[in-house]
């Protein structure tokens, strides 16, 4: 590991993104990104597909017919 | 996480039977909330067990395993996604993503839980919910950037 890290390898940075972007950092200002190309499209792409994933599997209300379902096998399993 | 609504409807089922059956182990030790999920992600874990789906499990998904995980991005120049992502697109590489990865990421990115938050649904440390998550991501841009190449090339 390098003391500057402006002057970090991709190796080195990349092993620090998870816990970079996992702790809710500004990674795209790390001063490796100022010029590497390649770790500035990982992050980015990184980042597109974390929002892309809010729009995913909107979340289903079970339809009615389940709860009587549930509220009659656990009626079953208590007597 | 299963893929199929009649699906999901029987796992609610079942975790519904499941806590009705345990709920009398529930101390109080961690969240209700926390507990019932982590009751509710086992049922679907066993799910996908006996179905043969999980190639990798949720203990394996919590140790580190270079081989399994996905490509750094080293070496030559390659393909970046920019602009938006097809919706259709993720969803299948979501779906073929390993139930570990899948699951991590889905808690995340999808529902928004915190990190602090899976690592107690899922019992592991918050830095391996946020190693975890990064490898799922990574896989899903191996897997988005593998289908955006033939159409790329003449």
């Amino acid at each position: 590991m390098t003391g500057d890290p402006g002057k970090m390898t991709c190796a080195e940075f990349q092993a620090q993104l998870p816990e970079l972007v996992g702790s809710g950092e500004d990674a795209a200002a790390h001063p490796h990104l100022m010029d590497c190309d390649r770790c500035r499209a990982l992050l980015a792409d990184l980042e597109t597909i974390a929002e892309a994933a809010r729009q995913l599997f909107p979340s289903v209300e079970p339809p009615d017919e389940v709860w009587a379902h549930i509220e009659s096998a656990i009626k079953r399993e208590g007597k | 996480m299963v893929g199929n609504v009649a699906e999901a409807e029987d796992l609610t089922q079942e975790a519904f039977l499941q806590l009705h059956r345990k709920i009398a182990t529930f101390r109080g030790d961690s969240a209700f909330s926390t507990w019932l999920h982590r009751l509710a992600i086992n049922v679907v874990l066993m799910q996908l067990r006996k179905k043969g789906l999980s190639l990798i499990s949720l203990d394996e998904a919590m140790e580190p395993a270079p081989e399994e995980g996905p490509s750094r991005s080293f070496g030559a120049p390659d393909l970046t996604l920019t602009g938006a992502i097809d919706r259709l697109a993720l969803e299948r590489a979501v779906a073929d993503l390993p139930a570990g990865y899948r699951l991590i990421f889905i808690l995340h990115d999808v529902e928004g839980f915190e990190h602090n938050e899976i690592a107690s649904m899922l019992d592991c440390s918050i830095g391996n919910s946020k190693s975890q998550l990064h490898k799922a991501r990574l896989k899903l841009r191996d897997a988005l950037r593998a289908q955006k190449r033939p159409e790329e090339r003449p």
